[in-house]
C-alpha cells in the first residue's frame, strides 16, 4: 500500500483557503500553516468586490474575451495569457460557487447578484457583499475549511510560522520546518508538495496598505532556497488610501465605482469648507483629463494623475499634508450604504463622517503584481491552460507550488481592481488537481521514504538561526533598521522611478544587510518572541528589497507600476496631420522598439551575493500587444497608426475552453 | 479629444509618499502614558508596567505599541520588552487586535489616543481580555471562539466545488438580514463583556449563537438546522443566557446580537416541541 501522502498549504487567505478546500475534496490530507487563524487572514481587507462577466454585461456586448482583453491591456501585456484566460473564463464560475458557499452578495430587487463598475472596465462585472468582500469570501472558504477539519482531512497549525522548506538531494521539496509561534518550538513537517500561499510583501515599505504580517517572509525564504522572484518590481501603488501612522488603509476603488468623485480646489489650499466651494472652482482632474474612464482609469494612473496634482501643479488640498477629496456627499443614501464597511473605517479612524465631509485620500503601496516564479502548461486547441497539468502553479524547485498574491501571473504590470479576489481563488482551485497529478508522480521516494536525518538536519540548522540571532550583539534596532528601509523604498521604488536614485537605494539596501549582522533583540525569551519573528522577517525584507530596486533599475521604460519619465516616449504634439501622422509612426517604432527589449519577465534567481537577473519571453498568444493609451496625447492617431503597422498579424481566438471542474 | 498631455510627471523621485504620510512625530514634546498590564507565559503572575511614549497626531494604540516595541524601555528607564499582542489588518476588520482599553474591550486599531485622552487624560491603560486565557502580555488564546463555530456547524454544506451554476436566489431583505451577522470576526468583544460567559460555564456565547442563526437563515446552511438547534438547546447552550444585554453594546460590527439570541430563543423553543412530537 502506499505511504499516506500530505500537502502542506502555508496562508489560509483566499488562495490558501481556496486550494485547502479543494485537496481536501479531493481526499488530499492539508497541513494548514498560518501566523494568525486563518479567518483573520489579509485578504478581510479586500474591498470592492470580484470581476467575472455576468448575464448583464453579456447583454451589453461583454464576453470573457473582454474581460481578458481589460486584464491584459490594463496589464500593459506583461502577463502570460493563457493563465488571465482562462481565469477569465472560470470568473463566472467561481462567483456561482461563492453564491453557493453562502457569501452574502448584494442583491437586485429579483434576489440576482447585484453587480458594481471597477477601474479599467467599461462594463459592470464586479460582484459585491458591501464595502467588504475580502471579508465575505474568506469567511465562506474560512468555513468550508473548518468543515473539512472536522472531517480530519484538514489539519490547522494556526500561529505557527514556515520557516522554510526541506529538499531533498536532488533538490525536490519534500516538507517544511514551521515554528510555533507560542512555545517557539520548531519542528519539521513530511509533505510531498508545499503549497505557499504568503500574500504581498508591502511591509518592505514600511507603511502600506498590507497587513502586519505581509513581510514577504516566506517568499524570501523559498527564494533564499532556490525559487526564482520574477516581475519583482511591479508594486501597485493603489490611488486611495487614508495616511495613519501606523498603517495607510485603503479606501476602496468601490468608492469611485458607485459614484465618488476625486477633486481637489482650483484655488491651491482653499481654506473654504469644501462643500461651499462651488462645482466650477473645484477641478474634477480625472473626470476632465480621462473623459471615458473619469475617475475609473486604472489605479497606477489615477495615482500618478493624483501625484501630478499634489506635486507638480501644487493643489494638495493641505499645505502640510498632501490629500487630494474623494467626494461620496453627493450620493443618495441607498447608494451610501453599500458603501457603509468603508465609509465607517474613515469615520472611525478619521473621526469625520464622510457622507457629509469628502475625504482626504493619498496613494499609499498596495499589491505586489510581481513574485515567485511559477510554470503554467497552455492549451494550443484552447488558448487557456490544460488543466490538472502538474506544471499550473510550480515553482523551478520541484514540489513548491505558489499561489495567490505570492505569485508573479494574471497581473502584469499592473492589476485591475477587483481581479485579484478572482486570481487568488481561481489558481487556489485549479492547483488542487494539479498537485494530485504531482502526487501521483511521487508515489515512489517521496516524503515518507526521505530520511529522518534530511527532516532533523533541517530542524536543527532553523534552531541554531533562531539562538544565533536572539544571542546576536550589536547597535542596530530591527524595527529602526525597518523604518529605514522603508523609507529609502517608498522614496525611490514607487510612484515615480529614476536610475540615480535606484542605484542609491540599492547601494543602501546593501549597508542595511551589512548592518543587518549588528541586529540586537531586546526580548531574549524562548515564548511567543515577536521579537525574533519580526527580526528574522527583516533580513528577507531586504531580500526581496534588492529584487525589486535592481529589478526597477534595470528595467529602462515605463509599463503600468513602473513609471520611469527619462525613458517615456514624447507623446505627439504637431497640429499639422502629416506632421502628426510622422510623429505617430515614430512613436509607434519606439513603443516597437521598447516592447522588442522589454515585454520580458524579470526573473531574479539568488545568489550569495547579488541576485542574478535575467529575462523571459512573456506569451502574448491570444492578444497582440499594442500601445496602452489612456489619456495619451494623440492616442487615436497613434492607435490608427498602430493597427496599420500591425496589420500583418492576425488575432487568433480560440475557441471557449469546455467547461470542466 | 481634451486629454491630459502624457508624460507631464516631472515631479522627481525626492517627492515622497512618506514625506506626506509622515505625520509629525514632534507632538511639542509631549508623552502620554501608557500602562501595560504584563505577563510572561500563561502560568506566571501578572504586574504592571507603564510606557511613557511620545504623542503623535492621530495615533492609534497599535501605533503606542509599536513604538514601544522599536524602543522597549518603561517609564523608570529600564530596559523592558516589546509587549506581545494580536494585530493583523489594523483596519478594524480582522479582529485581532482586541484587547481592554481603558476598561473598555475593543480593537486596538481602532482606539484613538486622542479620544482616549479626551476621556481619561492621566493616560491609557491595557489589559489582556479576562475571558480567554493569557498566553503573553496583551495576548490572549481565543480558539475557544473557532472551536464553538465548529460545533454549531457554521457553514453551508454544499454538495462539493464543481460548477454547477449560481446559489439560490436571495431577496435583498433577506441579503440585509444576513450581512450584518455575517460580518463578525470572532474577536471576542462580546463574550468578553457577557457575564455569563466564565470559567465556571460552558456557554457559547453570543457570537456563536448569532452565527448559528445566520446560518439556519440560509436557504441552503438550512439543512443542519436542527444540529444547531441541538447544540443550543444543550449544555452551555441558550438558556445560559443571562440576558444582561452587554454584548449588543460593545459589538465594534454594531451586530444586533441579541436579536439573533432572541431569535435562537424562539427557534430552540420551537425545536424541543417538534422533539416531543417526535418531529
Amino acid at each position: 500500500m502506499a505511504k499516506k501522502q500530505h500537502v502542506i498549504v502555508v496562508g489560509g487567505g483566499l488562495a490558501g483557503l481556496s486550494a485547502t478546500m479543494k485537496l481536501a475534496e479531493a481526499g488530499v490530507h492539508v497541513y494548514l500553516i498560518s501566523m494568525v487563524p486563518v479567518k483573520r487572514s489579509h485578504s478581510v481587507c479586500a474591498q470592492g468586490g470580484i470581476n467575472s462577466v455576468n448575464d448583464l454585461t453579456r447583454q451589453e456586448g461583454d464576453s470573457e474575451w473582454l474581460h481578458l482583453d481589460d486584464s491584459v491591456y490594463g496589464g500593459d501585456f506583461l502577463q502570460h495569457q493563457p493563465l488571465v484566460k482562462e481565469m477569465c473564463d472560470w470568473g463566472p464560475r467561481i462567483v456561482n460557487l461563492l453564491d453557493r458557499l453562502g457569501v452574502p452578495f448584494n442583491r437586485t430587487p429579483e434576489g440576482l447578484l447585484d453587480q458594481r463598475r471597477f477601474g479599467g472596465t467599461l462594463f459592470k462585472r464586479t460582484a459585491f457583499a458591501g464595502a467588504t468582500t475580502g471579508q465575505q469570501l474568506i469567511y465562506a472558504l474560512d468555513e468550508q475549511v473548518r468543515r473539512w477539519e472536522a472531517d480530519g482531512l484538514v489539519e490547522k497549525f494556526e500561529y505557527w510560522e514556515f520557516l522554510g522548506p526541506i529538499l531533498d538531494g536532488n533538490g525536490h521539496c519534500r516538507g517544511a520546518v514551521v515554528q510555533d509561534m507560542f512555545a517557539m518550538t520548531i519542528r519539521s513537517l513530511a509533505a510531498d508538495a508545499v503549497v505557499l500561499a504568503t500574500g504581498g510583501c508591502g511591509l518592505i515599505y514600511g507603511r502600506s496598505t498590507m497587513s502586519m504580517i505581509c513581510t514577504g517572509g516566506a517568499a524570501g525564504r523559498a527564494f533564499k532556497a532556490g525559487v526564482n522572484y520574477a516581475n519583482g518590481e511591479f508594486i501597485q501603488v493603489h490611488p486611495t488610501a487614508i495616511p495613519g501612522t501606523d498603517k495607510l488603509r485603503l479606501m476602496s476603488e468601490s468608492a469611485r465605482g458607485e459614484g465618488g468623485r476625486v477633486w481637489v480646489p482650483r484655488k491651491p489650499q482653499d481654506p473654504r469648507d469644501p462643500l461651499s466651494i462651488p462645482a466650477a472652482e473645484r477641478y474634477y482632474f480625472l473626470e476632465e483629463r480621462y473623459p471615458k474612464y473619469g475617475n475609473l482609469v486604472p489605479r497606477d494612473i489615477a495615482t500618478r494623475e493624483i501625484f501630478d496634482v499634489c506635486v507638480t501643479q501644487g493643489l494638495s488640498v493641505e499645505a502640510g499634508q498632501m490629500c487630494v477629496y474623494l467626494d461620496v456627499t453627493e450620493l443618495p443614501p441607498t447608494v451610501q450604504k453599500k458603501l457603509d464597511g468603508i465609509l465607517e473605517i474613515y469615520e472611525k479612524f478619521r473621526g469625520v463622517n464622510p457622507r457629509e465631509v469628502p475625504m482626504k485620500i493619498f496613494p499609499a503601496v498596495h499589491y505586489s503584481m510581481g513574485g515567485l516564479w511559477v510554470d503554467y502548461e497552455r492549451d494550443d486547441n484552447t488558448g487557456g491552460l490544460v488543466l490538472g497539468s502538474p506544471r499550473n502553479q510550480q515553482s523551478n524547485v520541484p514540489g513548491i507550488f505558489v499561489i495567490g498574491e505570492a505569485d508573479y501571473q494574471y497581473h502584469g504590470a499592473n492589476r485591475l481592481g477587483a481581479n485579484s479576489l478572482l486570481s487568488c481563488i481561481f489558481a487556489g482551485l485549479i492547483v488542487a488537481p494539479s498537485i494530485e497529478n504531482w502526487l501521483k508522480s511521487q508515489a515512489k521516494g517521496s516524503a515518507a521514504d526521505q530520511p529522518a536525518s534530511l527532516f532533523d538536519d533541517a530542524v536543527m540548522l532553523h534552531q541554531q538561526r533562531m539562538e544565533q540571532l536572539i544571542h546576536n550583539q550589536g547597535e542596530e534596532n530591527p524595527y529602526k533598521l525597518h523604518q529605514e528601509l522603508g523609507d529609502w523604498m517608498t522614496r525611490c521604488v514607487t510612484v515615480v522611478r529614476n536610475n540615480k536614485d535606484l542605484q542609491a537605494c540599492l547601494d543602501k539596501i546593501d549597508e542595511f544587510a551589512d548592518r543587518y549582522q549588528n541586529v540586537s533583540l531586546s526580548d531574549k525569551s524562548h515564548w511567543t518572541n515577536q521579537n525574533l519573528s519580526f527580526t528574522r522577517a527583516l533580513e528577507d525584507m531586504i531580500l526581496l528589497a534588492r529584487v525589486i530596486t535592481k529589478g526597477a533599475l534595470l528595467r529602462d521604460e515605463c509599463r503600468g507600476a513602473h513609471y520611469k519619465p527619462a525613458f517615456e516616449i514624447p507623446p505627439t504634439s504637431a497640429d499639422d496631420p502629416v506632421k502628426l501622422r510622422e510623429q505617430a509612426e515614430k512613436w509607434c517604432r519606439a513603443f516597437k522598439e521598447q516592447s522588442d527589449r522589454w515585454l520580458k519577465t524579470t526573473i531574479a534567481k539568488h545568489t550569495p551575493d547579488v541576485p542574478e537577473i535575467t529575462y523571459e519571453d512573456v506569451d502574448t498568444s491570444l492578444i497582440p500587444p499594442r500601445p496602452r493609451t489612456y489619456g495619451l496625447k494623440g492616442a487615436e492617431i497613434i492607435e490608427k497608426t498602430w493597427k496599420e503597422m500591425t496589420k500583418a498579424t492576425p488575432v487568433r481566438k480560440p475557441q471557449a475552453a469546455a467547461v470542466s471542474g | 479629444m481634451e486629454e491630459d498631455p502624457n508624460g507631464k510627471h516631472p515631479m522627481s523621485a525626492t517627492t515622497h509618499i512618506h514625506q506626506t504620510h509622515t505625520l509629525s512625530h514632534e507632538g511639542n514634546g509631549r508623552k502620554i502614558s501608557v500602562k501595560v498590564l504584563r505577563q510572561s507565559d500563561p502560568r506566571g503572575g501578572s504586574h504592571w508596567e507603564t510606557f511613557e511614549v511620545p504623542y503623535e497626531p492621530g495615533m492609534n494604540v497599535t501605533t503606542v505599541l509599536q513604538r514601544i516595541a522599536a524602543n522597549p524601555t518603561n517609564a523608570e528607564h529600564e530596559h523592558s520588552t516589546p509587549v506581545a499582542y494580536d494585530s493583523c489588518c489594523l483596519e478594524e476588520v480582522c479582529g485581532a487586535c482586541t484587547m481592554v482599553i481603558n476598561g473598555r474591550v475593543r480593537q486596538a486599531c481602532s482606539a484613538l489616543v486622542d479620544s482616549l485622552l479626551a476621556d481619561s487624560p492621566e493616560g491609557i491603560e491595557l489589559r489582556p481580555m479576562t475571558k480567554f486565557k493569557v498566553v503573553r502580555d496583551l495576548f490572549v488564546d481565543r480558539s475557544p471562539m473557532f472551536a464553538a463555530l465548529k460545533r454549531i456547524k457554521a457553514w453551508v454544506a454544499v454538495d462539493g466545488y464543481h460548477d454547477i451554476g449560481p446559489g439560490p436566489r436571495i431577496s435583498p431583505r433577506e441579503q440585509d438580514e444576513a450581512y450584518p451577522l455575517s460580518r463578525c470576526m470572532t474577536c471576542g468583544c462580546c463574550v468578553e463583556a457577557c457575564p455569563q460567559f466564565n470559567d465556571h460555564s460552558t456557554f457559547i456565547g453570543p457570537a456563536a449563537i448569532s452565527q448559528a442563526i445566520l446560518f439556519n437563515a440560509h436557504p441552503t446552511a438550512r439543512v443542519e438546522r436542527d444540529d444547531r438547534l441541538a447544540v443550543l438547546t444543550g449544555v452551555g447552550g441558550i438558556v445560559d443566557c443571562g440576558n444582561s444585554q452587554n454584548c449588543v453594546k460593545v459589538c465594534p460590527k454594531d451586530i444586533p446580537l441579541t436579536t439573533s439570541i432572541a431569535k435562537a430563543g424562539r427557534d430552540t423553543t420551537l425545536y424541543k416541541i417538534r422533539q416531543w412530537f417526535g418531529r
